[in-house]
């Protein structure tokens, strides 16, 4: 059961694999070359896990100490995940002491795998999920030591490799969007976030977005019911 | 900063990070009945949080600069064009990400 399961959730994995190898190494450098040892490193892949998070870290840790500023900075850059939660309440639920795991580790790409997958019958598919968590947390874990380790071969010349997540977000929606049911609130998502962008600009838009988004669709149900 | 005030800084990310991921489900526990616009939320957030993610993704594309992000429209064109065709996620994003690499870097 767990080696099948496993199995069939590598190759779902492997745009994460690509991403989180690129970023999670580039995160390591970048730790090195601001002088945290691997420790440190380490802890915050083990620990925050989330890619952006620890990215503004770096920026984070090598500033003043201002534990505050520090825990309301991190609410905002993981607001998002929020929406995560509610979307696979029901997906996570029952699911027994794998729960725990599956909570903690519930990235976006994690979460962009997971909530839009269709699993057959025959698929334990809380069991599923749990790998597809746990495969994603150890390639960000091994890429992140690598980085760290390996700094002084950093490819600088060929640049771009996080486009891969652009892409696994974008096939994920391209597959939602053949669903009809389902396009409405694809476009309320991408244009909600794309007018909060364009409003507040690139460093906290993406809580308007969600405020947004939320505003969007309670109109439309309104608009649905008055019909 | 020394290395307790580093220590707490992280605790801090963590709590953080964690409580946006935990909180869903520590409001809406397993046994308890959930509220009717917790369904309905549930049924269409994981599509618009999609969407969300696509633009969240393209958000330090410069539009304003030499290429103007020439390289991720191509690109992301092309990955439409062969997911329609041959519905293989796999492929469309291996191809789709080749072909930015190489505009990215030796194109634009």
């Amino acid at each position: 059961m767990h080696l099948s399961t496993l199995k069939k959730a590598f190759p779902y994995t492997l745009p994460v694999l690509t991403g989180y190898l690129f970023l999670g190494f580039s995160y390591g450098v970048l730790m090195n070359k601001t002088g945290f040892s691997l420790f440190w490193t380490s802890l915050m892949s083990l620990a925050v896990f989330a890619g952006a998070m620890q990215f503004s870290a770096i920026a984070l840790l090598s500033s003043v100490f201002n534990p505050l500023s520090t825990f309301l900075v991190s609410l905002l850059i993981n607001i998002r995940h929020l929406f995560y939660g509610v979307s696979v309440l029901d997906k996570y639920s029952n699911s027994g002491k794998k729960r725990s795991f599956l909570i903690f580790g519930l990235t976006d790409e994690t979460f962009s795998i997971n909530a839009a997958v269709k699993l057959d019958e025959g698929i334990n598919k809380k069991l599923f999920y749990f790998y597809v968590t746990l495969l994603n947390y150890l390639y960000w874990n091994i890429a992140s030591i690598l980085g760290h380790q390996l700094s002084f071969l950093i490819p600088d010349t060929i640049k771009g490799f996080e486009f891969v997540l652009t892409a696994l977000f974008f096939v994920l929606f391209l597959n939602q969007w053949e669903i009809k049911a389902h396009r409405l609130y694809l476009v309320i998502g991408f244009v909600c976030t794309l007018i909060a962008f364009l409003l507040v600009g690139r460093a906290q838009f993406l809580l308007v977005a969600m405020v947004l988004i939320l505003v969007a669709m309670a109109l439309e149900t309104k608009w649905r019911a008055s019909r | 900063m020394n290395t307790t005030q580093v220590f707490v800084s992280i605790l801090m990310m963590v709590i953080a990070t964690q409580l946006t991921r935990w909180l869903p489900f520590l409001i809406f526990p397993e046994q308890k009945a959930q509220p009717k616009w917790l369904n309905f939320l549930s049924e269409r957030l994981p599509y618009a949080s999609l969407g969300l993610l696509v633009m969240y993704a393209l958000k330090d594309v410069q539009l304003t600069r030499v290429p103007y992000g020439v390289s991720e429209l191509i690109s992301l064109s092309f990955i439409t064009v062969i997911h329609t065709k041959y519905h293989n996620t796999l492929l469309s994003i291996g191809l789709g990400s080749l072909l930015y690499l190489i505009l990215f870097n030796f194109v634009f």
